[in-house]
């Protein structure tokens, strides 16, 4: 009979979790999200030695005291699911504080094992480290690996198989001074007949107290003992007898250190060199510059041809099931509904690929904090992280994957309010309504309006991101403590795969919302008005005031009639929910030109609409509600339909709001007459 | 005396901590980090827009804020 566990792999971050998780499971995994909450929540399988097991990568964590979201869930699992063996990696080259959260585990009483991961890196740095030596002094198994290669992945999982079956625990074997061990004692034989505590280990459970670890009193304060456990609290002077824990434990790390390896500190590492040029005082900013600059023309550029393959194999499929069926309304709702829809969505997967294939080989190389250490000065200044600054300029691109990458920022806080303004970044897809309409209206001119209106949208991001500081998204700065880890060389494999992951979430999730939006317009633009007498989903009633969308157009005119715009942009406005590149083909169905956007252009200009309102659309195509695929992101990102709908009344507020005072304000002055 | 706050200090220097001052949670978080005192800590250089600040300690590279630096009592090592 095969028998079944689960096996958690914890340790800090950027020391190989994710490239030992990936050679255990060789892809057979699946990734979504915690219960509740956006951290990416990877689960793999593997069956070794009759064992079936279940392995679940959990977030990079520095100790058990949790700061961060990643980090409470990675503390969480470990105490509340109690997997039943937890195997930490460790990069080998940087044992000293990768060994501080061995400490913590082993005070939990798990069942654990060590990867020494990255020992080729330790090697080349000139360091030995005696694996043997440093089991016999733990008392867990060590095994040597290199993830990246898949090295040692086999006897790390013999060493799971052999530990699983032990019924005998390890004692810690981190002992502390007198004062905190005589506490911890106290505290301990107090929680032990109380059965609230039952749940937790002990040792662990009464340090936590000691270094004065908020959510472990807020839970003790629960418990019919905390008279009890306070006056022992009490007595102590927490602030010192944390630093001395600490302090003790990485004493402790040390006299093994000594005892079993022997580390190279002169060692003047690549690391250090490629960082004297990088991050250096004058090179730094125009070396970040380019590769943010080379990292977007890849991703877009190479994108293109593919985007294009795309659009003209819907744009065929599109016209052969036109063709093929036979009843007109079923023709025109699998062509230009489902199949122009589905469509729309994979246009943008091309983007979505490259530019997380980009971030990953950034992130992977250890480049990212390096990019968010020289921006951070900046974004700091509008109550951001530096890691904010990646994701806003991927959004002048397209605002899906941009939100998407806002992945990498901890801080709920600082990740948030980056979704919340990443969509004022001019994507890809509004240039072509800033075309036609600068085209039409301002000539020589052109070039600068497109210009200022990318300015204003940087502005408004800006000045929003103050405003949510300030007020519904107050509270501290997040402390900024970041590690600046060691250059590595990313692995395709690892890019490949995380690539995929992300294109997979991208097409199950904005997929279906875009699905279901394009086929609600769909249904809207092709249901006859009642008592107008025509066809459903017939030619002349496709989009006209005789169809639903065109009645609600009329019936919105009233709104958008003091921006100086008419029913036909308010339908094509709304069209333009679906994906911003349809406002441009919605008004030339809707003036009666079709596609063609040259007659298109002289329509506008000899006097559809007047300069002054075309400059306000523009201004409301960059600020009003994005596309459905951009909706359907936000909404997965920040997992809140609440503020996925602030998102979109307040982008469509100051839409509204700039395009009046465009339009009202310009003609009182009457510029541009 | 030699006694200043990390934040003050000048890149190419090398330190002694002393006492992590600040708020709870980031205090944790840096002592967490191996910011203990008697850890010797090498300041390393300033981003190019002048903070934060790439500091050396126990073989890793870490980054503070001034901010946060300047919560951290050193002593300046010979």
């Amino acid at each position: 009979m095969t028998e079944k566990i689960t096996v958690a792999i914890t340790g800090n971050p950027n020391v190989g979790k994710t490239s030992i998780f990936n050679a255990i499971t060789d892809s057979k995994q699946h990734v979504g999200n915690w219960p509740g909450v956006t951290v990416e929540r990877k689960i793999g399988k593997r069956v070794h030695n009759d064992i079936e097991m279940e392995i679940v990568d959990l977030p990079g964590t520095y100790s058990l005291t949790a700061y961060s979201l990643d980090e409470i869930i990675a503390r969480d699992f470990i105490i509340e699911e109690k997997p039943d063996i937890v195997v930490q990696v460790i990069d080998a080259t940087n044992l000293e504080r990768n060994l501080y959260l061995t400490t913590q585990l082993m005070e939990l009483g798990v069942k654990m094992i060590i990867a020494l991961n990255m020992t080729d890196l330790a090697l080349a740095k000139g360091d030995s480290i005696d694996a043997e030596n440093m089991q016999e002094f733990l008392e867990i198994p060590v095994v040597s690996t290199i993830g990246s290669k898949g090295n040692g992945i086999e006897g790390l999982l013999d060493a799971v198989a052999g530990e699983i079956d032990k019924t005998q625990f390890t004692e810690s074997v981190f002992t502390y001074e007198e004062e905190i061990e005589n506490n911890a004692d106290e505290l301990g034989s107090i929680l032990g007949t109380d059965p609230y505590f039952a749940h937790y280990p002990l040792r662990w459970f009464s340090m936590k107290l000691l270094e004065g670890d908020e959510n472990i009193i807020k839970k003790a304060r629960e418990s019919d003992s905390y008279t009890r456990i306070n006056e022992i609290l009490s007595k102590i002077d927490a602030d010192s007898l944390e630093a001395k824990i600490a302090d003790q434990r990485y004493k402790t790390i040390q006299a093994m250190l000594r005892q079993v390896c022997d580390i190279n500190t002169e060692h003047l590492s690549g690391s250090d060199m490629v960082d004297r040029v990088v991050t250096n005082r004058v090179l730094g900013i125009p070396i970040f510059l380019s590769l943010m600059w080379a990292a977007f023309e890849i991703t877009f550029t190479f994108a293109t041809p593919f985007m294009n393959i795309i659009d003209i194999f819907f744009g065929w499929l599109a016209e052969t099931a036109t063709n093929v069926i036979n009843i007109p309304w079923l023709a025109s709702l699998v062509g230009e509904g489902m199949i122009a829809g589905v469509g729309s969505v994979l246009i943008f997967l091309p983007n979505i690929l490259l530019l997380f294939f980009m971030l990953s080989l950034m992130e992977d190389s250890g480049y990212m904090s390096r990019a968010a250490f020289i921006m951070d000065k900046l974004m700091s200044k509008i109550g951001l992280h530096g890691k904010s600054f990646i994701p806003l300029i991927m959004g002048f691109g397209c605002n899906v994957p941009a939100i998407m990458a806002t992945r990498t920022i901890e801080d709920t806080r600082d990740r948030l309010i980056t979704i919340l303004i990443t969509p004022f970044m001019s994507c890809g897809a509004r240039l072509p309504v800033y075309v036609l309409l600068a085209g039409a209206f301002f000539g020589r001119d052109a070039g600068v309006v497109i210009f200022s209106l990318y300015a204003f949208g940087i502005l408004v991001a800006i000045v929003s991101a103050k405003l949510m500081r300030s007020t519904i998204l107050r509270g501290e700065d997040a402390p900024f403590i970041m590690e600046l880890p060691s250059y590595k060389i990313p692995t395709l494999k690892g890019s490949t795969i995380h690539m995929w992951e992300r294109g997979k979430i991208y097409l199950k999730k904005a997929g279906t919302i875009i699905l279901i939006g394009v086929v609600g317009v769909w249904l809207l633009a092709s249901i006859p008005a009642p008592g107008s007498g025509g066809i459903f989903a017939s030619e002349e009633i496709y989009g006209s005031t005789n169809s639903v969308i065109g009645v609600i157009g009329v019936m919105l005119e009233p709104l958008v009639a003091p921006l100086g715009f008419d029913w036909r942009i308010a339908v094509a406005l709304l069209f333009g929910v679906v994906a911003k590149e349809i406002v441009v083909g919605s008004m030339g169905v809707l003036y009666g030109v079709g596609e063609n956007e040259a007659s298109l252009s002289a329509v506008l200009a000899a006097g559809a609409m007047t300069p002054l309102a075309g400059l306000g659309l523009m201004v409301f195509t960059l600020l009003y509600a994005p596309c459905f695929a951009c909706i359907g992101v936000i909404k997965r990102e920040t997992g809140s339909w609440k503020w996925t709908m602030f998102q979109l009344l307040y982008g469509t507020g100051l839409a509204w709001g700039s395009a009046f005072v465009v339009y009202q304000v310009g003609s009182r002055m009457g510029l541009l007459a | 005396m030699n006694e200043k706050t990390l934040d003050f200090i000048e890149p190419e220097t090398s330190v002694k901590v002393l006492k992590v001052a600040g708020q709870k949670s980031s205090r944790k978080r840096i002592l967490d980090m191996g910011l203990t005192p008697g850890t010797r800590v090498d300041v390393i250089r300033r981003a190019p827009l002048g903070d934060p600040v790439e500091f050396k300690l126990k073989g890793y590279n870490l980054s503070l804020r001034k901010r946060e630096a300047g919560t951290i009592m050193v002593e300046i090592l010979e």
